[in-house]
């Protein structure tokens, strides 16, 4: 098992885009064109398929990729803390034994909650190297007050938060003013400090995949460590031509800055075999390399639970049923 | 290898997709097949039996029947007597028969698929993605098409036995663009497959033995070449379609010319794929995966030459490389395979010997860096770039992975670029811009353009080329005619009569008293003849005329070069083409007493007969006038969310030789259309009565016909058909007339592989408003381009 995955290494996502200047005829050059997207996705899942221990290995390594999320209205602080539980411990280590994996290394990439709950998370997940995330900036609309919104990712930090999941102005994407969401992302990151930070596109609210192009290169501008596709509120959250747009401007902006963006969609992933078509996706226009915790976190709740079942399958060669599986 | 190992390296790994059910048929047959003729599957003699290997291990996967010409003549004599119960089941009973053949695909489909992948080395993911299902929903479409048949083409029959000769890239995919438009219509057929590539040939013809279609009405006969050979030779065939090279579609062209075989042909092309600067390079990119390394690039419409724009083209071929470094070549039944193998070592040499001999000529090549497998026909992909288009490897086709690059400036030198070849038969267009998307896909010579977008089939859409890329289009309501003729055409009929036969009497008109002397009609001018010699025009008693120049090989070069400068008559409006047709009438109807005089005087008929025609002509004229802006395309229903145009378009520089039966109606009915639709045209009028065509130059000139046009050379037949026929700036050749040049004008066409439409000129019943004019004029004076749009932005 590589180190980096290993349980004792966690808590490393500090920030590692130092931002850049807002390069607005990056912007107006972008070109999206949805029909040909569609396609590339559509085709995907006849491209590539992972068949046996192949898919136990990544569906394994899906887990590590997840970010464990409760984000409702009536989150308590124990539902919190039976969350942390099941994102220390995500499998049952009989079936870990029988893969001939150490129960050691798999546990989930971060637990994700609302700023309310993050001391909660931060006192259950105690001295283990669990991140914890947060969405804040007035999540999921982000439209509270400017100042407000900058205060409660300064107070996440100070909190101790591992992980800030700031949302964007879509307001600001649909009326074009680019420099406006350069500034705002630019403040909140100035807000998160040194401490990692993942922008929210809400992409199901930005109209057009140009859209979502666009707002991905500004972000990455104004210094997010990852783009995010969604707050898991909207109408419409992940989707696999958002994300193929997404990953490809990760892309040009590595190879325009040397800096490397992460990934997360959100919203919607429930299944084992959607989390390989993500993963698949990821491998082929970014690599291998953007597989890794520090770079692709799925926003999931339910996905755990069937990735279980499929690993159970495989280890024993009989179909399982979610409830054989610890709740989170 | 352990979990916690892949966990790190996260490799796709193996995915093999199981052949027990394949290999358990072959077993079934012993791994021998005969011919399938008549509903069964014949004996295979050892001695004349030839070897299927997978390519992609070089094992044997079954012995086949090498066919002989007696067998071609035994298969084409069952499919002839099969065909009268065929025709007379109707659309509709037949329609049921293509529906039980599209199901039996769909239940059968992953045998197909995979029968497919063993036998060509495709990769298992396109042959059960994509050949097989486009296979089936061509049947299905096919289905409807027999149900509307009989209502929708009236006037029209089968051909009769067609003989048709597919390709290895596609098998069952090429079978089913054969079969099932020729079945639907009526035909039946005897089929040849390509000799690498038999096997689900022979799958279908079991399965559709066990629907219960009627033997006969589909036969398949194995073989090479030679097999072929008998096939297109054999007189009792009355149609021959092929795919394949455009080598041997030249020599098919050859065999067949005079022989009165209808023929279509679906050959090769060095297709174009266009990327402007204003395109998502991205997705551009990811296109070119499904256009050059999709079937290994063993695809006649391959987008094979990258044009790019200057300005863009460093960033276009850094992503190509990028995306290259991810192409996974292999085991094509492996499902995460995008390259398998190519199909035979034969091809293999070709490519390997075409890109060895192209980079002496300049270029530098990328190949994919990751590794090859060791054993097995592969080939890597390939990026050649920095290619003039003088090169090779900009010229001829390579029909593998190998995909060559050059770069262009500006929108017109973008298609210039893309046009300059001889073949013709796809193109994608990439831009985020649709007024320049939309403004160079018409400019493309080619049959079928994608717009963002490369390699959308289906059954709703035509296919096929331009050029050299053959002619005839497959699929769509466009591709139902080739299988069809008009009731009654091919017999000839007893329609002269209405004329008389030339009078003993003196024509009852004397000559005129001045002297003219007639020349040709050569870009808008009346010019000399090049020879200075005349051929004397006299009466039907011997009496002399007049005199009109004897034409020769240079007045029609200086045609067709005229011809050629006035092609922007293609882009006048269809009004004012109707406009045009129009005045010509009203010019012609103002003389049209000295017109009658002047058709009397050289035929011989009555002062009535001749007065008919002559008012016959004008309606011509008003009918093409009519249909000038009303002709018009298709929006097909194809399954994206988008559009596939039909744009009827000219077809180019045509050469005609006009029927003798008629000196002026014979002349306006193959003018008028052409005109009417925007070609240009070399016009060799009928030498019984060449005075009329002289006199039609004033007329002509003054209703605003722009000079070259309609260009007129008098002369004899003999000595200009092989000129007209050879001239490789001529795009298409109507030839009415006797029966002995008929050979010649075909065959001479087979240099450019121009469209012909040769008949007797008896056989044409000129005077009769559905005959003489009308659709199948209009269908000859156009091609068809598919135009591939698809749009959405939510």
């Amino acid at each position: 098992m590589s180190s980096q995955t290993a349980a004792g290494s966690g808590r490393r996502n500090v920030r590692h885009n130092p931002g850049c200047s807002l390069d607005l005829d990056r912007i107006s050059s972008t070109r999206v064109n949805l029909s040909a997207v569609e396609r590339r996705v559509a085709t995907l899942a006849g491209r590539r398929s992972i068949k046996a221990q192949w898919q136990a290995a990544w569906l394994l390594r899906a887990i590590t990729l997840i970010d464990l999320t409760t984000l409702s209205g009536d989150d308590t602080c124990n539902r919190v803390v039976r969350l942390v539980a099941k994102a220390l411990k995500p499998v049952r280590s009989d079936i870990l034994d029988s893969l001939g994996v150490a129960p050691a290394s798999i546990r989930v990439g971060a637990v994700c909650v609302y700023h309310g709950m993050a001391e909660c998370a931060l006192k259950a997940r105690g001295s283990s190297d669990l991140p914890v995330a947060v969405v804040s900036t007035g999540f999921p609309a982000g439209l509270s007050p400017f100042n407000m919104r900058c205060e409660e990712a300064r107070r996440s930090v100070e909190l101790g938060c591992d992980e800030v999941d700031i949302v964007i102005s879509r307001r600001h994407v649909l009326a074009g003013n680019w420099q406006a969401l350069y500034e705002e992302v630019s403040a909140f990151r100035e807000a998160c400090g040194n401490t990692h930070m993942k922008a929210i596109l809400a992409t199901g609210e930005l109209g057009t995949l140009r859209n979502v192009a666009k707002a991905s290169h500004v972000c990455m501008m104004a210094g997010a460590d990852f783009i995010k596709t969604s707050t898991g509120k909207e109408s419409v959250n992940a989707t696999l031509p958002v994300a193929l747009v997404m990953l490809r401007a990760i892309r040009e902006h590595h190879h325009a800055t040397g800096v490397a963006v992460g990934f997360k969609p959100a919203g919607g992933i429930s299944r084992a075999k959607q989390a390989l078509l993500y993963m698949t996706l990821v491998k082929e226009e970014l690599g291998r390399a953007w597989l890794a915790p520090e770079r692709f976190r799925f926003g999931a709740s339910s996905l755990l639970t069937d990735i279980e079942r499929q690993l159970e399958h495989h280890a024993t060669g009989r179909y399982s049923a979610g409830f054989r599986h610890a709740m989170g | 290898m352990s979990i916690d190992v892949l966990f790190d390296s996260l490799e796709f790994g193996p995915a093999p997709e199981s052949r027990t059910v394949a290999d358990k048929w072959l077993q079934s047959h012993k791994h021998r097949f005969g011919h399938f003729v008549d509903g069964r599957f014949g004996k295979l003699d050892d001695e004349q039996g030839f070897e299927s290997t997978n390519p992609a291990t070089g094992a044997v996967l079954a012995t086949l029947a090498q066919g002989t010409r007696k067998d071609v003549d035994d298969a084409v004599t069952v499919a002839r007597e099969a065909f009268p119960n065929w025709r007379d089941a109707g659309g509709p009973a037949r329609a049921r028969h293509l529906y039980a053949i599209a199901r039996a695909i769909q239940k059968h489909s992953r045998l197909f698929a995979v029968v497919e992948t063993l036998d060509n080395g495709k990769p298992i993911r396109e042959s059960r993605d994509i050949d097989i299902p486009l296979a089936a929903r061509h049947f299905y479409y096919h289905a409807g098409i027999a149900q509307l048949v009989d209502s929708s083409f009236a006037e029209h029959e089968p051909v009769g036995v067609c003989g048709q000769i597919i390709p290895w890239n596609f098998p069952l995919l090429m079978l089913a663009w054969k079969l099932a438009p020729a079945l639907a219509t009526g035909n039946t057929v005897v089929l040849k497959p390509a000799e690498f590539t038999s096997l689900s040939a022979l799958l279908f013809a079991e399965i559709v033995a066990d629907i219960g279609l009627p033997n006969g009405v589909v036969n398949i006969v194995t073989g090479d070449g030679a097999t072929g050979e008998h096939l297109v030779r054999h007189e009792g065939v009355d149609k021959i379609a092929f795919t394949g090279s455009t080598e041997v579609g030249r020599r098919i062209r050859q065999l067949t010319a005079g022989s009165g075989k209808s023929l279509t042909l679906e050959l090769g092309g060095k297709s174009p794929y266009i990327v402007f600067d204003d395109a998502d390079l991205d997705s551009a990119v990811e296109g070119l995966v499904d256009a050059i390394w999709f079937n290994q690039g063993q695809v006649c419409c391959a987008g094979s030459r990258l044009l790019v724009q200057e300005s863009v083209a460093g960033e276009m071929h850094d992503r190509i490389r990028r995306r290259m470094d991810k192409l996974r070549i292999g085991d094509p039944m492996d499902k995460s395979i995008d390259l398998g193998a190519i199909v035979h070592p034969v091809q293999l040499r070709r490519i390997s010997e075409l890109v060895e001999r192209g980079l002496s000529e300049g270029g530098h090549m990328y190949q994919r860096s990751t590794s090859m497998p060791a054993d097995g026909c592969y080939y890597p992909p390939s990026l050649i770039a920095g290619v003039s288009p003088s090169s090779i490897l900009m010229q001829e086709e390579i029909f593998g992975p190998v995909l060559v690059s050059t770069t262009f400036r500006t929108p017109a030198e973008a298609v210039e670029l893309a046009n300059n070849t001889r073949y013709g038969l796809a193109a994608s267009v990439w831009s985020e811009n649709i007024n320049l998307a939309l403004d160079v896909a018409p400019k493309l010579a080619c049959g079928v353009v994608w717009i963002n977008s490369t390699n959308l089939f289906d059954a709703a859409a035509g296919f096929g080329g331009r050029r050299e890329s053959g002619f005839g289009r497959e699929g769509g309501w466009e591709g139902v005619t080739a299988y069809l003729k008009l009731k009654g055409s091919g017999v000839p009929r007893e329609r002269a009569k209405g004329r008389q036969p030339p009078s003993a009497a003196t024509p009852r008109y004397g000559l005129s008293t001045i002297d003219r002397t007639p020349k040709l009609l050569i870009g808008g001018r009346q010019t000399r003849p090049d020879s200075g010699y005349s051929i004397v025009v006299r009466d039907p008693l011997g009496n002399r005329l007049s005199e009109v120049g004897r034409g020769n090989r240079k007045d029609i070069r200086n045609a067709v070069e005229c011809a050629s400068n006035a092609s922007e008559w293609r882009r006048t409006s269809a009004s004012l083409r109707a406009q045009i047709l129009y005045y010509i009438a009203e010019n012609l109807n103002a003389r049209a007493r000295e017109f009658t005089e002047t058709i009397v005087n050289q035929t011989g008929v009555s002062e009535t007969d001749a007065g008919r025609e002559v008012e016959a002509s004008m309606d011509r004229l008003f009918h093409y006038a009519a249909w000038a802006d009303k002709f018009d395309g298709h929006v097909h229903g194809v399954p994206i969310r988008g559009v596939a145009m039909a744009m009827k378009e000219p077809v180019g520089i045509v050469g005609v030789f006009c029927p003798d039966e008629f000196p002026l109606l014979g002349l306006v009915s193959t003018l008028a259309p052409l005109v009417a639709m925007g070609n240009t045209c070399v016009l060799v009028p009928s030498m019984a009565a060449p005075l009329t065509a002289t006199d039609l130059y004033q007329v002509l000139q003054t209703s605003d016909v722009p000079p070259g046009v309609v260009n007129i050379v008098t002369g004899y037949r003999r000595e200009l058909v092989e000129t007209v026929a050879g001239h490789d700036n001529i795009e298409a050749i109507w030839y009415f007339g006797s029966p002995r040049h008929i050979q010649k004008v075909e065959y001479a066409s087979a240099g450019n592989l121009k469209r012909t439409w040769a008949v007797a000129g008896n056989k044409i019943d000129w005077l009769s408003p559905s005959r003489g004019q009308g659709r199948e004029f209009l269908r000859n004076a156009t091609e068809i381009k598919n135009i591939w749009i698809p749009y959405g932005e939510v």
